[in-house]
């Protein structure tokens, strides 16, 4: 398999291993999503995550959020196994990701989504809410700054009082950007983020994943679009019918046989852009 | 953030108020702009002279709204705790979206409390029994809410139906909780006798202080009802600003974000089984609280009081007044509460004109009397869209 020794090779940002998933399998009744796959993902890369339709790369996210349990294997985040946690407690762990299908909170306002991510480290209750104690203020003022910094990252700073809904498609994929990037992970995790993007959306975006790199976050990308996966990933991996074909650098992988069969060799390389259905 | 910021530019525009003001002939935004407009001294003044208005409507006998068939103040105390349920249960149904059908059942245990512990099986002071009550129906809230909780929507209103009817077939089947013949001799909130008030005796416009019918402040007799329903209202202005503190703060943002999605919810970072949960107890407090007050007027209760329908008519006061939003559900509870006391003459006709109400409601106003300011902006920009789609769009 190429894939082996192309695992080898450094990245051209090599760091340790953030996220490791180790020979994980997950099956739902008799389909077998995940099959023994395993990869890391590096502190400080941008991993993209391809592959064709229903070859597990949604269901490789609700792995490592907590959805899923893998039914074998194991799933460790800055070397520590995320056992059964729950899925807000991997949250504030430090992964935090996007949906596929935008899941904004429609009608709490822009600026009070991205507040609920940020307070993920919160510990307000019942009493300091009441009282308005000293440490329900600091949190208030922390979140709101956290917020509206975030918001200014993504260039929302403008929609902070509209309602998440009455966001354009732009803007509300943007926001989901924001709610995730507040709760302060270390690793986000974006799901498909250029799904019906035209091709000056698509250059924005990959600038904007590179300026969330560089603010020293580690991105995970599942993308259809190959060419903003290969324009902006320091290493792809690539997944089919649940099993890992190949892994590396995006000029190897593209050259890989198993993936130009399975994938890239087909006319289907620029029909995917338009295909954002059916995934998991 | 503040509810209070976030108001002027929203509900000001031109196209809110022409999109709003025709339908029912009345903008709740330009009255809102117009005392947000006021000066601090002059709109603190005007809601102390509202609030003494409040208090001393069981005094001033006003015609048109008095009930000529039952005692004012009696009808202002079950309209008062109509509303302060609808508060709790906004909580529940409003902010965080969990459909609760059997919220008299912590009506009753509040209730029950009182009575079992004020009276049939012991002789607990007033000023015992109400933090019992309170705590006992807090704790009963969760028990509930924790194995249910982790059912969705319908499942859960079956579920929270099923609670109701237990507690009051308990009731009813308990010797030690009274059976069906109840607990009478509940104990009264104690009195402090200080001073008599006199009503206002209206001839025609003109009103004239009748010293011979007054009300003993603070004597809680059974002839005159009003110190309960001053205690009631004590008691909401409280739950009112502590509602307040809960929903602008990270409480209530996860409150909302788990109605909203709980999937995504939960993937942010909120707990989202332990925000219903509380949204569960705080819902139970202020129910077991109303049920405390009422048992303690009332000196008798049974299981008769605690029937099915009542749970519906919470529900029904929070979404016809607006769930989600504090105001509105006071509205619908007042709506509730206090038009078929008023029209008592049309009694039988009650429940034909309840369910045309709610049909028209439903029709005109699908988000409640006074909508939360999310359901009302959404809406005016739909219009907005849809004036748009219809190449009517004002310039």
């Amino acid at each position: 398999m190429p894939s082996t020794s192309l695992e080898a090779q450094p990245a051209s940002r090599n760091g340790t291993a953030l996220l490791s998933l180790d020979d994980v399998s997950i099956q739902f009744g008799g389909l077998k999503a995940l099959d023994g796959v395993s990869f890391d993902v590096r502190e400080g890369e941008i991993l993209g995550l391809i592959g064709p339709n229903g070859a597990g790369k949604t269901t490789c996210f609700n792995v490592m959020t907590g959805v899923y349990q893998p039914t074998s294997g194991e799933v460790r985040f800055a070397g520590e196994p995320l056992g059964k946690r729950k899925r807000f407690a991997i949250t504030r762990l430090g992964i935090a990701r996007t949906f596929q299908n935008i899941r904004l909170f429609g009608n709490m306002t822009a600026l009070e989504n991205v507040l609920v991510g940020a307070d993920a480290h919160h510990r307000t209750n019942v009493i300091d809410a009441l009282v308005r104690s000293p440490r329900h203020r600091r949190e208030e003022r922390e979140g709101e700054e956290t917020a509206r910094e975030v918001m200014k990252f993504l260039g929302l700073e403008r929609r902070a009082d509209e309602l998440a809904r009455n966001l354009s498609y732009g803007e509300q994929r943007r926001l989901e950007i924001a709610r995730a990037m507040a709760t302060k992970p270390r690793l986000l995790c974006l799901d498909e983020p250029a799904a019906g993007f035209n091709p000056a959306e698509k250059a924005q975006l990959m600038d904007l994943i590179r300026r969330i790199r560089d603010r020293g976050l580690t991105v995970l990308l599942i993308e259809h679009d190959m060419g903003l996966v290969m324009g902006v990933s320091d290493r792809v991996a690539v997944l089919e019918f649940g099993r890992k074909i190949a892994e590396g650098a995006p000029a190897d992988v593209r050259n890989d046989p198993a993936v130009i069969a399975a994938y890239l060799g087909t006319e289907a390389d620029d029909a995917e852009d338009f295909d954002q259905e059916g995934d998991l | 953030m503040t509810e209070g910021k976030a108001s002027p530019d929203t509900e000001s525009g031109p196209a809110r108020s022409m999109a709003w003001g025709p339908r029912l002939g009345w903008d709740r935004g330009a009255l809102a702009r117009r005392v947000g407009a006021l000066p601090r001294p002059v709109k603190w003044a005007l809601i102390g002279l509202f609030v003494l208005f409040l208090y001393a409507l069981p005094l001033l006998e006003i015609p048109i709204l008095s009930t000529p068939d039952t005692d004012f103040g009696a009808v202002l105390f079950t309209v008062a705790s109509y509303v302060l349920v609808a508060l709790g249960l906004n909580i529940v149904l409003g902010y965080a979206g969990l459909l609760d059908l059997g919220y008299v059942g912590f009506y009753a245990i509040g209730a029950y409390t009182v009575a079992v512990f004020g009276s049939l099986q012991a002789q607990l002071s007033w000023w015992v029994l109400i933090p019992l009550a309170v705590f006992l129906t807090t704790i009963s809230g969760i028990l509930l809410g924790a194995p249910t909780l982790r059912v969705r929507g319908d499942y859960l209103a079956i579920v929270t139906l099923g609670f109701g009817e237990i507690i009051r077939l308990t009731a009813l089947n308990t010797e030690w909780l009274g059976a069906a013949k109840g607990i009478t001799g509940v104990p009264r909130p104690p009195s402090v006798e200080l001073f008599e008030i006199p009503h206002l005796q209206w001839e025609g416009a003109t009103a004239v202080v009748d010293l011979d019918d007054t009300t003993t402040f603070l004597f809680f007799g059974v002839a005159d009802q009003a110190p309960y329903y001053w205690l009631m209202l004590t008691v909401i202005f409280l739950v009112l600003g502590a509602d307040r503190m809960l929903r602008l703060s990270r409480i209530g943002r996860a409150w909302e974000a788990t109605r909203e999605d709980e999937d995504a919810a939960e993937l942010m970072g909120v707990p989202t089984f332990k925000f219903k949960l509380l949204a569960f107890a705080c819902g139970a407090f202020i129910g077991g609280l109303s049920g405390a007050l009422f048992a303690s007027r009332q000196g008798f209760i049974n299981p008769e009081s605690f029937l099915l329908l009542l749970s519906i008519l919470f529900v029904a006061a929070v979404v016809v007044g607006g769930a989600g939003n504090r105001y509105g559900v006071i509205l619908g509870a007042i709506v509730v509460g206090y038009l078929p006391e008023r029209f008592r003459g049309f009694e039988e006709w009650r429940l034909l004109v309840f369910g045309l109400a709610l049909l028209v409601l439903a029709n005109f106003r699908p988000q409640g009397l006074i909508p939360p300011r999310r359901a009302k902006r959404a809406q005016a920009v739909d219009e907005q869209l849809e004036a748009l789609e219809e190449g009517t769009a004002r310039a």
